[in-house]
């Protein structure tokens, strides 16, 4: 007994040192590579800081005067009205397209895997990629591929557009393929979702009567709930991080139309070298995912506070 | 289960499956409009065949465009500084994450608390918030245009330190106690006992991380001027704005970035399905 005491005493010693050399490499490489410059964010934000160094004009501190400038930089207001506007439409399409996706992809069927896989097989594609291929199938020419299926699909009605170069298609355009190529990543994390819920459930429900649709809307949404809170509030925050699709098809444009928050903050502090402006944009950028992420926790825990 | 149950009762299989290729339709056809015109080397066909069926049929089979990607470009060094970048964030980070993990499940030590608590909170930083002035201190210590320059920011991964932990807890502590009692280091439990229990983590964070990395786009256009230390997605983006604008070596290049990664992913299927799965488990 007491040899094992002494043991576990010289073990929990040791285990003082040990964990610091364990932990050690890591902590230094988040202190250097994130917390540091999460908090040099926050402080260029106050300051005129330049990306290249300028001898005649020193770094300044200019208190908040890159957010009273934000405040009235219509450009600014635009790029965040996009992020908004493409959450608002994209979120809730996207959310209940990958949990339509997921109870399909939960049945008993022959070849159900195969229809798994190929939903899913974009998500293995890289953004860059998608965008390049997209940016082909909305050729502006009646040739055009999407020109093509709209004219059939409307018979003939719709004649072909300019969907990257018109300021009210582009958007919509956009959309399509940021939830073609993310939502099988949701899809997924429903099904897990589906598969976690107990048969009982429903088993009991069957015996009460309740139809399909009745199981759905009192079983399956509700013990969703926290699958969809999570898959809610993770693609809200890619929604406001909007950048590869906007750089590589439209370069913010026509005009503002598809500007956005992120794409913004790199033309102001790489393009143009205003590192303390674009510092302020992703402070706010950083504000508004902060309360997206607080939300999440507060819903959760009222959840668990329910059960 | 359920949904077979009583999907089946109330539509019948064949309006199911019509439903399942409608959108496998939706999820194919941009791959394979890619691919079959890639294979096309008159430009001309292209613009005439892209909105026709011979947009997934292919006319001719030809890899025409695909050598002239390699004459183009240095396609292989954009391709192997991807899977050399992609490849050491992930091995490194492995190691670093897993251990600084194992300290935080298993040792007790003053601080434990606290840094864990940190770390979760880290997790909330999108890498974007930290772009600029991490572009600004990176240039600072003259890393710009470089391979470090892409990998050491990303080794340490709160996520993957979090993912790593919460399997580690749930681990059985016996053997471990064990081999400690029998004079083991902890270094030696975490490598020869820990490490081989985790398979299922390890792989989980490799094929996250690769989902992650493999694509980054905004930080490598930021940190790399010229084709040496430059991956994929940037080289395509140059390639796309380069004369002469040809489509079908465009979709060519798209291609060979592509094609590796789909077989990747078809092969180890399973494992992404998982690994995509528990990344969503939380609360």
């Amino acid at each position: 007994m007491a040899v094992q005491a002494k043991t576990q005493g010289s073990g929990w010693k040791n285990d003082g040192v040990l964990a610091w050399v364990f932990s050690a490499p890591a902590i230094i490489l988040l202190l250097v590579f994130l917390i540091i410059p999460f908090f040099m964010a926050i402080g260029l934000a106050f300051t005129n800081q330049p990306l290249v160094p300028n001898l005649n004009l020193p770094t300044q501190f200019v208190g908040l005067r890159n957010f009273v400038n934000l405040f009235g930089d219509a450009t600014f207001h635009k790029a965040l009205t996009n992020n908004f506007l493409f959450a608002l439409v994209v979120v809730p399409l996207q959310t209940s397209l990958a949990l339509l996706l997921a109870v399909l992809v939960n049945q008993n069927l022959r070849f159900i895997k195969v229809f798994r896989t190929i939903y899913f097989t974009p998500v293995t594609i890289t953004m860059v990629v998608v965008s390049v291929i997209w940016l082909l199938l909305y050729d502006a020419s009646p040739e055009g591929a999407i020109n093509n299926v709209v004219h059939i699909m409307t018979f003939g009605a719709v004649d072909a557009q300019n969907w990257l170069g018109n300021k009210l298609l582009v958007w919509p355009a956009i959309m399509l393929l940021s939830i073609w190529q993310g939502v099988g990543f949701q899809m997924v994390i429903y099904l897990a979702g589906l598969q976690s819920i107990p048969v009982e459930l429903y088993e009991a429900a069957q015996v009460d009567g309740a139809n399909a649709l009745q199981q759905f809307f009192g079983i399956t949404i509700p013990q969703l709930r926290n699958t969809t809170i999570f898959i809610v509030i993770s693609t809200t925050i890619f929604a406001f991080g909007l950048f590869t699709q906007v750089m590589i098809m439209t370069t913010g444009g026509p005009g503002d139309a598809t500007n956005t928050t992120i794409f913004y903050a790199f033309m102001q502090g790489f393009r143009q070298g205003k590192i303390g402006y674009g510092s302020a944009i992703t402070v706010i950028y950083f504000l508004i995912v902060l309360c997206i992420s607080l939300t999440q926790r507060f819903f959760m825990r009222e959840e668990r506070a329910v059960e | 289960m359920f949904s077979s149950y009583t999907m089946q009762k109330r539509l019948s299989r064949v309006a199911i499956y019509v439903v399942l290729v409608a959108l496998a339709l939706f999820f194919l056809y941009p791959a394979v409009f890619m691919l079959v015109l890639s294979l096309q080397p008159d430009e001309t066909q292209i613009a005439a065949d892209m909105g026709t069926i011979f947009s997934v049929i292919p006319r001719t089979i030809s890899l025409e465009n695909f050598v002239n990607v390699f004459e183009r470009v240095n396609f292989g060094r954009a391709f192997l500084n991807s899977i050399f970048i992609v490849g050491m964030i992930i091995g490194l980070g492995m190691i670093v994450n897993s251990m600084i993990a194992y300290a935080l499940a298993r040792m007790r030590w003053a601080g434990r608390n606290v840094v864990l608590g940190i770390i979760v909170a880290l997790i909330i930083i999108p890498f974007e918030a930290v772009a600029v002035p991490l572009l600004l201190l990176t240039n600072r210590l003259g890393w710009l245009d470089s391979y470090h320059v892409q990998i050491i920011p990303f080794v340490a991964n709160p996520l993957h330190i979090f993912l790593f932990y919460q399997f580690f807890i749930g681990l059985p502590k016996e053997i471990e106690e064990a081999a400690l009692v029998d004079g083991a280091s902890r270094f030696r439990v975490y490598w020869q006992i820990i490490v081989p229990l985790s398979g299922p983590v390890f792989a989980t964070v490799a094929i996250l991380g690769f989902l992650a990395q493999w694509g980054q786009f905004l930080w490598p256009l930021m940190v790399t001027r010229g084709e040496t230390f430059r991956p994929l997605p940037v080289a395509m983006q140059t390639f796309y704005g380069q004369a002469p604008f040809l489509w079908g070596d465009r979709l060519a290049f798209a291609v060979m970035m592509t094609l590796p990664t789909v077989i990747v992913f078809l092969i180890f299927q399973k494992w992404f399905v998982q690994s995509v799965a528990s990344s969503g488990v939380k609360g």
